[in-house]
């Protein structure tokens, strides 16, 4: 920790060059007491963002504080939760790990009065920095948007990876029955399949690269993932590629995740929001 | 990481002065292409991406002065800073200037940097640093010396002030610490002292004008008419002799046009200074989420120990509408939810009553929270943190006493009386406070074990009648301890520092005392921190130019965040001391422990904060003699000399006026054109 000194203490003072209110504060919550309740939430509204170039970096933790700031910011009158420290209602489907770009990250809010969501879309993405932007919201007409989300799109650049020996590398992940990797988490190491939850991988051909510019040779590779327990992420495929075929990227991958949404039969990936701009109910697809 | 690695890249840098292109036609390339694939491998990464509401990203090449601003900390204790904001915005709101910040890197981003050859970098285009005209670091605490040296050979910039050719920026040092910065004087070209808002305007123009005439004479030319300002200190153009005892004979200037005596800067009007308008709101979280607005500079209650409020004399309250005008479109900028009244002593301004209750109905139901850091013992304090909570969240009270005997606080000049502490105490407790918290200093001039252990007596005291009061066993206090440094500027510069073993066994002996009692003793929280970290905070505020070389070894030694507890070694500073010091006849006590006479120059002698040198001895002898010295913004003047020597005034209200309602605005806030 840092040492909490007391500014009249170091003599560093909360001038315009101290370290401005270093004096601690803290809050605690009042005694007990009647509260005047906060307003019921009368639409909920669903939120497709990205997190982009250099805000991939954006932890989650981060992303909800600013984005809490952001509905200040805009106006949004959202609705906050009942007792003495009233949060307001967002609930976030599974975000992207820190420093993986992503086109489709998922949240929802619930707000006291209705709003039009393509104002909504605008004002957001003006409050939020370039680079975590709003791309879609719909008004939310039932079901629960963690239902219509089963798996994701990854893309993986891989600099200095030659196509042909990840092409041979994926053939042999592919081939697998199962692939065990480890990966350390809170609880400690553990060891678990990568190879089931993944529902398509392929090597794409070098023409395709999306950021070419670069002279150095880029593999790319592509993955849809079902979301399963322990979840499987796009570094734990890349570990069983290690595990399968040695494939050791010389330079750390950029990871993008570029949808999520329910499977259909074929493994293509549904927009969550379709149900919701169809009207239609609860779990129709 | 071995330190003798981290030496070695570090003398490697040093001597790479290669001279960057003559002008900087094609900009700075940004060194994020090879920042970006390290980021993965280290904590935080958000911290060194930038992209903060509130930042700025000018073009290079439509600059003509490029400023680079760095607080020697961690970006989470960097970012919130006031000084570095405000001087942040008033660059960029120039047209033909640039302003970007910089933050200490954390060792493990370091040891990569150093690795692939990243140089230090700001986070809002990630331009290396070296390239900027000037390099302002802004010092509130001296810990952050050994940062300073990482950033400069990260930067490529030779370490020392001599070394550096005119491909170097010109580093200027700021902040409280920079009233004495003898100590980094090796290492810094210059320092500003006082209020920085006009200072950087002024050093902006010199070097537009002496850029505009093609950098005649080079670095020393645009140094020297640094330094004829009288208020630029340029410590190359001053030499220091030393007596045969080690202490100073003399410090006079070495050239003829520069002043004897460089005086400090003070911003008067603060209405028309109202920053930051457009506060800095970060992604990654930082130690202040808040939107914080200084209601006044400068305080005259004459606390001894206290450099802030000598130096930052006199007061200068910014008024109440512009306060709430600023809270006002400081909240809608940044979407905080949190405001910060700031200042010395905050419950001191004039309408501070009309402020808190203005603001709280103004803010009423809106899930908008205020606070106040007051530590003020008396009643008022509570009236306001009341009307600061109506909105259901409640602030933490803190009251300083600073002193725990009568006795030691007529030394330090903290007027408030035992009984004066435990009546508003019980008050808090009867007014529905379950906790409060309590500043105490350990270490003060003529301490004796005695004094300290009077907290105890106090602690037991508050609680004892808070549970009479209340009826409930449900109350707390904290008793937190600071240890006393000495600082310049101030009656106790002359004064002797404690060892750090007799601090501890004083606080030992507290903590014994406060538990005598089990049941008091249970109610009662005790934080503290050692005398150690404080012992060389002893050496770096009062220290002259010798101790730059127990600086240079520490940081060779891996000396990095000295204000932090796990990266803190007072072993290695002891040690360099031990090292660099007897060559000069002097050790780290003769700068501590070791007492001064009234007639030994003092390292800052030649740096002018307006305060007499003569009143500051008097009131340390008046410390001496226990003799109490009143508020001057409520009683006559005594002459500390502050306000005729700098030309300045007392600035305070009331001013009559009152907060209005705020209309409330409703729907949402959609993006103007220009904005999209």
């Amino acid at each position: 920790m840092r040492w909490t000194r007391w500014w009249g203490v170091a003599g560093a003072a909360p001038g315009w060059g101290g370290d401005a209110g270093t004096a601690e504060e803290f809050t605690i919550a009042r005694k007990p007491q009647p509260e005047g309740g906060q307003a019921p939430v009368v639409q909920r509204v669903r939120i497709r963002y990205a997190k982009r170039g250099p805000l991939r970096f954006t932890s989650h933790r981060d992303f909800a504080r600013a984005f809490e700031r952001a509905l200040r910011r805009a106006g949004v009158p959202i609705a906050f939760s009942q007792g003495f420290t009233p949060h307001p209602k967002i609930s976030y489907a599974s975000a992207a790990p820190t420093g993986v770009a992503s086109e489709a990250e998922y949240l929802e809010i619930g707000l006291r009065e209705p709003v039009d969501p393509t104002q909504l879309r605008a004002a957001l993405d003006a409050a939020l920095s370039p680079g975590l932007d709003v791309l879609d919201a719909v008004v939310a007409t039932g079901g629960s948007l963690a239902d219509r989300i089963e798996a994701s799109h990854w893309r993986i650049e891989l600099p200095e990876v030659d196509p042909d020996v990840l092409r041979a590398a994926v053939a042999a992940f592919t081939a697998a029955e199962e692939i065990q990797v480890e990966r350390m988490t809170k609880q400690g190491r553990r060891t678990f399949d990568a190879r089931a939850a993944v529902m398509a991988i392929d090597a794409l051909a070098p023409a395709e690269t999306p950021s070419g510019a670069a002279a150095v040779p880029c593999a790319i590779l592509e993955l849809v993932v079902r979301q399963v327990t322990p979840s499987v992420r796009p570094d734990d495929v890349l570990s069983g590629l290690r595990v399968v075929a040695d494939l050791e990227p010389p330079v750390t991958p950029k990871v993008i995740r570029l949808a999520q949404g329910t499977l259909t039969a074929q493994g293509e990936i549904v927009d969550p929001f379709d149900a919701d701009r169809d009207g239609a109910a609860i779990g129709e697809h | 990481m071995s330190a003798g690695h981290r030496v070695r890249l570090g003398i490697m840098s040093v001597s790479s002065t290669t001279p960057r292109p003559a002008a900087a036609s094609s900009g700075e390339p940004s060194v994020w292409p090879r920042l970006e694939p390290l980021l993965p491998q280290v904590t935080k990464p958000i911290q060194y991406v930038g992209g903060e509401l509130g930042a700025v990203v000018k073009d290079w090449d439509a600059a003509t002065v490029r400023w680079a601003l760095m607080y020697p900390d961690a970006y989470e204790v960097g970012l919130p800073n006031q000084g570095v904001q405000i001087l942040y915005e008033v660059l960029n709101e120039l047209p033909d200037v640039l302003a970007e910040r910089t933050y200490a890197v954390w060792p493990d981003l370091e040891r990569l940097m150093r690795e692939h050859g990243v140089p230090q970098f700001t986070v809002d285009a990630h331009r290396p640093v070296r390239g900027f005209d000037v390099f302002g670091v802004s010092f509130s605490t001296e810990l952050g010396y050994t940062n300073l040296l990482t950033a400069i050979d990260l930067a490529g910039i030779p370490l020392l002030a001599a070394d550096r050719t005119d491909a170097d920026p010109v580093i200027v040092a700021g902040g409280h610490a920079a009233f004495n910065p003898e100590p980094i004087a090796d290492f810094v070209d210059a320092a500003v002292l006082g209020d920085g808002e006009e200072a950087v305007l002024e050093i902006t123009a010199i070097v537009r004008e002496w850029k505009a005439e093609g950098s005649p004479g080079g670095r020393d030319e645009l140094l020297l008419r640094l330094a004829r300002t009288e208020s630029v200190y340029v410590p190359r153009f001053y030499d220091v002799d030393y007596l045969p005892d080690g202490r100073i004979q003399r410090v006079v200037p070495n050239r003829p046009d520069v002043p004897f005596r460089v005086h400090k800067r003070t911003t008067m009007d603060l209405d028309a200074w109202p920053y930051p308008k457009k506060p800095l709101v970060p992604l990654a979280e930082t130690v202040h989420e808040r939107y914080a607005v200084e209601i006044f500079r400068g305080c005259t209650r004459g606390c001894r120990f206290c450099q802030a409020g000598m130096i930052t004399r006199p007061v200068r309250e910014r008024s109440i509408t512009t306060v709430g005008q600023m809270v006002q479109q400081g909240l809608e900028f940044s979407g905080f939810h949190e405001v910060g009244l700031l200042s010395l002593s905050s419950a001191d301004h004039s309408e501070i009553g009309d402020m808190c209750s203005g603001l709280a109905e103004q803010y009423e139901g809106t899930n908008v929270s205020l606070s106040l850091p007051s530590t003020r013992v008396d009643a008022f304090n509570i009236d306001l943190a009341q009307e600061l909570s109506r909105n259901g969240r409640r602030t933490g009270l803190t009251f300083a006493p600073e002193g725990g005997s009568e006795r030691i606080r007529k030394v330090i000049n903290k007027m408030v009386s035992k009984d004066d502490l435990i009546r508003t105490v019980v008050t808090a407790y009867t007014n529905g406070w379950r906790q409060v918290k309590l500043y105490f200093m350990c270490g003060l001039p003529t301490e004796t074990d005695a004094d300290v252990l009077e907290i105890a007596d106090m602690a037991h005291e508050v609680i004892r009648a808070g549970r009479a009061a209340t009826g409930s066993k449900d109350i707390r206090c904290t008793v937190s301890i600071g240890g006393f440094v000495p600082k310049p500027h101030t009656p106790f510069q002359w004064a002797p520092m404690e060892r750090p073993e007799v601090i501890d066994g004083r606080l030992k002996l507290l903590k014994q005392a406060i538990n005598s009692d089990r049941s008091l003793g249970r109610a009662i929280g005790f934080r503290y921190h050692d005398g150690e970290p404080s012992l060389i905070e002893g050496l770096l505020s009062r220290g002259d130019r010798r101790v730059g070389a127990v600086i240079r070894k520490v940081w060779e030694n891996g000396g990095r965040f000295d204000g932090w507890s796990e990266h803190f070694s007072y072993q290695r500073w002891v040690e360099a001391a031990a090292e660099a010091l007897p060559a000069f006849g002097v050790d780290l006590d003769w700068y501590t422990t070791r007492e001064r006479e009234e007639l030994e120059v003092l390292p800052w002698d030649h740096l002018d904060s307006g305060l007499d040198k003569d009143w500051l001895w008097q009131d340390w002898q008046d410390s001496l003699s226990e003799y109490e010295q009143d508020d001057c913004r409520w009683t006559p003047c005594f002459d500390c000399g502050v306000c005729p020597t700098m030309d300045t005034e007392i600035q305070i209200g009331p001013t009559g006026r009152k907060l209005l309602p705020l209309t409330p605005v409703n729907g949402l806030k959609l993006p103007t054109p220009a904005q999209t």
